[in-house]
């Protein structure tokens, strides 16, 4: 089969493997490609390209989601690196970052405790300013300074504070659904 | 977008040939059958000029079966025979069913789905709903003059698998060809999207006869990508009519009615529903069979106030819908009404209100999704032309998942996940030495097993015996381009490899179909080989057609050799063509073909990527 599973998820795209690249050009990549494989232009074909066209389309969403997602991307990025990220099997975080996290969780407690969306919101908007430097500093480390050490320590950081995000975001659903 | 027409096999060839293809809106109360006629999706009528075909349909003590209007006018005389609203059951067990107890239907509890008894015999939901797809599919037939390519048969968006594999059996027992399942919104999207050009992101609202779906769009330069979907697989315009039904009930002080008096007076509640949409009160009545004469007059405001929780009821998926997606109410450039329900007042009242903008009704609620079931159909059948040139990107509604210790489901496709999707998960055994492994694939949000629908059950053998955790038991999930799912799994430690798929089963096996296939077509006095012959045939000259463009276009790839064997092939099938043995002697054929032809795709494929691909860094220089 010529469907090339060891082709990396920017080279399908076309891409540089780099951190840093815009949104748009991932987006328009995706389209692209997904034009050309989806089952829909498939339809009527025979069983055998139907059956090509869908191990293609499911591969190029696959890809999709993990190149969209900054966290994905830096993550898969540092694994081609060689590095390793999984979180469960290297947990030990700077004791001054985890007090951080603590007071973070503190206050979305409170802030649930309390049923104030004004608060929560304003937690979500803190927490994403924050998450913004950091992406930019992991950019750098990634592109720039190409030191995939230091960045593997960000990534880490940042699936905490992405997790604490969307904690905050279902604690906002749940008070909206109430 | 030149480019495009490389994936285009079939056309090059015969380009003046138009395919028959059609869009069909399978509804809980109404259904409908469009095609594109030159260029122009259009609704097909039936002899007597009438655009919907009431989904109901009855089976006469005679054998005979009714569909459509003529099944619906005995509806009130015959409530056991005549089914109404099936969409309800598809997919569905008994106990899923809403006010089961007060259907006037003889039910028959059946593992996976619920079954119906008639005076035809038992029947299941999946040969009810054929009925209504057949009829449609003759109107079509005679109005197009010839049989049909495929058809596009849309379902409700937030329809769970098992529902969507029992609307596929239906069409497939109906005799028709499955282009694809579509989501209902995602039609509608379609048919509004194309019409009027827009761009940006659209929520589109559709409030059919029973179910509910909101489905949140961005469309942009030719791609309809669906952002998030959410619903209610059973709520609609059916639960207005039952609302005011018990209302009446209790005006009139009734005494429990009977199965005959409960149509008749649901009908005069559905036809009540009407009126007010226009008329500032209506008035009720109706004479029972006892000769008691029910007369009660309903007003707007009584009727908006005693189902203003139904509408209500549709805006927690509405807000679900905008959070998966991302997206503020005010972020939404349109929402576009689909379904009879959105006719009321009230119900546009409320969307008005939560999207704080007037809804989009510039299409006939009832026809938007048939027409854009019929544009895609004309697409996928191979009518493509320059102006085709659109993509569909659509997602799961619901989360897949599998059982794990405790009861507690693993999600491994999350909901609002893009079609076809493939996702594999590693799972390990409990116990020292355990060579089965067993199960459970489920549907649904909740943690709890209990809280989610069961799809398939299935077992893993021939684990080579370890030390628990050391096995590695790899699950595939994969969703296709209907949504449908399928499920394999395989040990891969020591090499010694057990691997197993599976389709999800509620109810109906293979065997059924086979079964339910063979009743019709004594029912229709068909030949039900001659008629697979035939269906065969056509298929082998689609893919001849097919093949034979593909060497045209992309012949380069293949070596001498390889060209040969390809070409052998297809003429080995072309000269069993005319007079083949039988149908399974033609398939062996068309199989072969399929099978020599894998790797060829898979170049072509790759080689209309790079092309992509190359067209793009043009494009950015």
């Amino acid at each position: 089969m010529a469907l090339d599973l060891s082709r990396n998820h920017f080279e399908l795209f076309g891409l540089p493997a780099r951190f840093d690249v815009p949104q748009a050009r991932i987006d328009g990549a995706y389209r692209e490609i997904q034009a050309q494989v989806h089952p829909d232009r498939f339809a009527h074909a025979g069983e055998a390209e139907r059956r090509v066209s869908m191990q293609w389309a499911a591969r190029v969403n696959e890809a999709y989601q993990t190149l969209k997602s900054p966290l994905k991307r830096a993550v898969y990025l540092l694994e081609l690196q060689g590095m390793d990220v999984g979180a469960e099997r290297n947990t030990a975080m700077p004791a001054e970052f985890l007090m951080e996290q603590m007071e973070w969780r503190e206050a979305v407690e409170e802030a649930e405790a309390s049923r104030s969306v004004d608060a929560l919101e304003a937690l979500h908007a803190r927490l994403r300013g924050e998450m913004r430097a950091q992406y930019a500093e992991l950019g750098r480390l990634i592109d720039e300074v190409r030191d995939f050490e230091a960045a593997t320590g960000l990534v880490r950081k940042l699936m905490f504070m992405e997790k604490l995000q969307s904690e905050i975001g279902d604690a906002l659903a749940a008070l909206e659904d109430d | 977008m030149a480019l495009l027409q490389i994936a285009e096999p079939g056309q090059s060839t015969a380009p003046h040939q138009h395919r028959l293809a059609v869009g069909i809106d399978l509804g809980t109360t109404n259904s409908l059958v469009a095609t594109v006629r030159n260029g122009v999706a259009v609704v097909l009528n039936d002899a007597d000029g009438h655009a919907l075909l009431p989904s109901v349909v009855r089976y006469a003590p005679d054998g005979s079966v009714a569909v459509g209007y003529a099944a619906q006018a005995e509806a009130a005389r015959d409530p056991k025979n005549t089914i109404v609203s099936v969409k309800r059951f598809m997919g569905r067990g008994l106990k899923d069913i809403a006010h089961a107890e007060s259907a006037p239907y003889d039910f028959v509890d059946a593992p996976g789905m619920v079954r119906l008894r008639t005076v035809a015999g038992v029947k299941s939901p999946v040969e009810v709903s054929a009925e209504i797809l057949r009829t449609l599919r003759l109107r079509a037939e005679a109005a197009l003059g010839g049989p049909l390519v495929g058809a596009v048969v849309t379902v409700p968006a937030y329809f769970d698998d098992a529902q969507r594999q029992a609307t596929k059996d239906a069409a497939q027992l109906a005799g028709l060809n499955v282009l694809r399942l579509l989501n209902e919104p995602t039609a509608a999207a379609i048919a509004y999207g194309l019409d009027n050009a827009a761009e940006g992101v659209y929520a589109v609202y559709d409030l059919g006869g029973g179910t509910f779906d909101l489905s949140i769009l961005r469309l942009s330069k030719g791609v309809f990508e669906v952002l998030a979907t959410s619903g209610d697989a059973a709520l609609g315009g059916d639960d207005f009519d039952q609302r005011l039904f018990c209302w009446i009930v209790e005006q009139a002080r009734l005494a429990p009615l009977s199965p005959e008096d409960a149509r008749l007076l649901l009908a005069k509640a559905r036809e009540a529903k009407e009126q007010l949409t226009t008329h500032a009160e209506t008035r009720v009545t109706a004479t029972l069979t006892s000769g008691e004469v029910v007369d009660v007059v309903v007003t707007q405001q009584q009727f908006w106030d005693m189902t203003r929780h139904l509408v209500q009821k549709t805006l927690a998926p509405t807000r679900k819908a905008l959070r998966d997606a991302g997206l503020a109410p005010e972020e939404v450039k349109g929402v576009v009404m689909v379904g009879g329900a959105t006719r009321m007042p009230n119900v546009q009242q409320a969307v008005a209100e939560f999207f704080k903008q007037t809804p989009l009704n510039n299409l006939d609620p009832d026809k938007v999704v048939a027409l854009g079931a019929a544009m895609q159909a004309n697409v996928l059948a191979g009518n493509r032309t320059a102006d085709d040139d659109w993509l569909l990107l659509d997602v799961i509604p619901l989360s897949l998942g599998l059982e794990t210790m405790g009861g507690l489901v693993e999600k491994i496709i999350p909901r609002n996940s893009t079609i076809p999707i493939a996702k594999a998960q590693d799972f390990t055994t409990f116990k020292d030495g355990q060579t089965a492994m067993s199960l459970h694939v489920v549907q649904g949000e909740r943690e709890l097993v209990s809280d989610c629908r069961s799809l398939a059950r299935f077992e893993l053998r021939g684990i080579p015996p370890m030390a628990a955790g050391a096995a590695r038991i790899r699950v595939t999930f994969q969703v296709d381009a209907d949504g449908l799912l399928s499920v394999s799994a395989r040990e891969s430690t020591t090499g010694v490899q057990a691997s197993v798929t599976v389709k999800p089963s509620y109810g109906l096996a293979d065997e059924d179909i086979t079964r339910m296939l063979k009743e019709s077509f004594e029912h229709a006095r068909e030949d039900m080989h001659a008629r697979a012959l035939r269906e065969q045939q056509v298929e082998a000259a689609r893919v001849i057609e097919a093949v034979e463009s593909a060497l045209a276009q992309d012949g380069d790839l293949l070596n001498e050799q390889e060209t040969a064997t390809i070409r052998a092939l297809i003429e080995e099938l072309r000269a069993a063509l005319p007079e083949p043995a039988d149908h399974r002697a033609l398939k062996r054929l068309i199989d072969k073909v399929a099978k020599g032809t894998e790797e060829f795709a898979a170049r072509r494929m790759d080689r209309s990527i790079k092309r992509a691909l190359a067209g793009k860094k043009i494009e950015q220089l």
